[in-house]
């Protein structure tokens, strides 16, 4: 059984055994966070771009103070104090990502920019190795455009093709189309966990497990998925996670690619540089060792530590707390939400993360945000960076809402409220 | 009216709100009103992408003036091309390339013009002054 699935089993004997410990006080929560106190506009602050970015407890940013304050020096090459200090606190964050989403190895996690940076090193490694002309990559209609432009480089590389599983109208995938596009000429599947922009949980189980029938690896951009579900890579036999710090309430310019060691010893290097090798002549250079094949030159090692100090941020509330209450505030917000007349959601799978997509009727969403900016609210606009999911759609824009486990009912209502105002402004 | 006089009469109208509701309030009433760019005109050649909204910009050159016609597909933004016309549009080319729009920043609405704003207004200045050194080039 899964270590995550263990750990919420005994989380929930906890709470249990004694209510009061584990009860879950929004309250509280949001006073580790010094951006929600501050006021915009001389207002109370309702960020509901979450999405986007999450906000950092201050047990971050005290982190990322005290290395920078005291113990800033480059890792892995210095003998001395300073540096070996940071060497050593930049291995344990990986150790902690190793725990967190319950990899095999240490060296199974590679330390990235971002989730966007972890795709494109696989497009590129795995790409040079596996993929030749006319073989096929297969994604989703739902995929964020960082999860689409690296096979599509990759395919004009190689001359292979991109395979597109489309999507129900209520957000979910097709799983069956998967089944029939698979072939013996497809060489990868990449799709995200969740739909940055409908808030669709995707089976990626049923997904790896259909695919790795047909003896064809999968990527699972995690970028929304990890922080509002929990991962454990063993159980879901995945080949390739990808996710990024600073949406796991850890800083930005860090990410995580995690790879199976076969995966990460068999593909080629994606940049040269320092530390990733062991000896370089003209004549020739020999590559270093997972993890360090794939983390030339200096790494955002800061922002590793930072991500370390996130990830033990959220397991000292709970995954599961933070999961139920995130369920709970989806739940009340779809429902709120629903009755407002020519407010239409996009997205209602059955199982949804903290993100709500949704149009007005006769109001350009450009508008509405800038409205609701106004009332101090934070909601993204746009296309989302995905712009297939709106061509499906025949819109060119959503106002999106995403949650996390700081926000409270009282800010959904207040949402409500100034989408009332919004309307009446331009009806 | 010269530029520098269109620009003071519109500081002088947003001086009366007090607040963005009011001012917005007023820039939906300036969208709703605007006399909208031929639809002819509104096609793919015209048209100057944001990564948020859309405009649509047309200028014609008659008897050494420039005239501007625009539309948006957002309203605010439709509000704000609209102060933008009303102060360049009927304008000698040189008047156009030289002014500086100090009104924008004066009626707090500046934000909307920064390089981060994906409404396309920034991108729609430039378009017009391009004209206006295209109309010019012409005619010298």
């Amino acid at each position: 059984m899964c270590k995550l699935h263990n750990k919420l089993l005994s989380n929930r004997l906890v709470i249990n055994l004694n209510p009061k410990i584990l009860e879950f006080k929004v309250e509280q929560i949001r006073k580790d966070f010094p951006i929600l106190q501050q006021r915009i506009y001389n207002k109370s602050l309702v960020y509901l771009d979450n999405a986007a970015t999450t906000q950092k407890p201050k047990q971050v940013i005290d982190t990322i103070n005290e290395y920078y304050t005291k113990y800033n020096s480059n890792i892995h090459r210095g003998v001395h104090f300073l540096s070996e200090k940071t060497t050593l606190a930049y291995e344990n964050a990986r150790e902690s990502v190793k725990n967190f989403i319950n990899a095999k190895h240490e060296h199974e996690v590679i330390f990235t920019h971002g989730t966007t940076s972890a795709i494109n090193l696989v497009a590129f490694s795995y790409g040079e190795k596996f993929i030749n002309e006319n073989d096929e990559i297969i994604i989703s209609a739902m995929e964020h455009h960082s999860n689409i432009v690296p096979w599509q480089l990759l395919c004009e590389r190689k001359k292979a093709k991109l395979k597109v599983i489309p999507f129900f109208s209520n957000g979910e995938l097709a799983l069956d189309e998967l089944e029939k596009l698979l072939n013996e000429k497809t060489k990868l599947v990449a799709v995200n966990h969740v739909s940055n922009t409908m808030g669709t949980i995707n089976p990626i189980k049923k997904i790896i497990e259909i695919s790795h029938n047909h003896n064809v690896p999968v990527l699972i951009d995690g970028a929304q998925g990890i922080q509002h579900t929990g991962v454990d890579v063993q159980d879901l036999d995945v080949d390739f996670y990808a996710f990024s710090g600073h949406k796991v309430y850890g800083p930005t310019g860090i990410g995580v690619l995690y790879g199976k060691e076969k995966w990460l010893e068999e593909i080629p290097p994606y940049q040269g540089g320092g530390d990733m090798i062991k000896s370089v002549t003209f004549a020739k250079t020999v590559y270093n060792d997972l993890p360090f094949k794939f983390e030339a030159g200096t790494t955002n090692y800061i922002g590793a530590i930072g991500l370390a100090s996130a990830i033990k941020y959220i397991e000292s509330i709970e995954l599961e707390n933070i999961f139920n209450y995130e369920k709970e505030l989806l739940d009340y917000a779809t429902t709120k939400l629903s009755t407002i007349e020519g407010l239409s959601i996009i997205g209602y799978a059955k199982e949804k993360s903290c993100i709500i997509s949704f149009v007005l009727d006769g109001i350009h969403h450009f508008d509405a945000g800038m409205m609701l900016d106004k009332m101090d609210i934070a909601v993204r606009t746009g296309n989302h960076c995905t712009q297939p999911i709106m061509d499906y759609y025949r819109i060119d824009g959503t106002i999106r809402a995403s949650m996390t486990f700081y926000n409270t009912k009282e800010e959904i209502d207040y949402l409500y409220d100034s989408i009332l105002k919004v309307k009446q402004m331009f009806n | 009216m010269t530029i520098d006089e269109k620009q003071k009469e519109i500081i002088e109208e947003f001086s009366v709100f007090d607040d963005w509701m009011d001012k917005y309030s007023y820039l939906i009433e300036l969208g709703n009103n605007i006399q909208l760019i031929d639809d002819k005109y509104k096609t793919e050649e015209y048209i100057i992408r944001g990564c948020q909204s859309d405009v649509w910009l047309h200028a014609e050159y008659v008897d050494g003036i420039v005239n501007f016609t625009t539309d948006s597909n957002a309203i605010l933004t439709k509000g704000i091309a609209a102060l933008l016309v009303r102060v360049l549009s009927g304008h000698k080319p040189a008047n156009i390339i030289n002014a500086d729009l100090y009104f924008v920043k004066e009626i707090g609405l500046d934000q909307h013009l920064s390089p981060t704003r994906a409404n396309g207004l920034l991108s729609m200045l430039k378009q017009m002054k391009l004209y206006a050194m295209a109309y010019q080039a012409k005619n010298s």
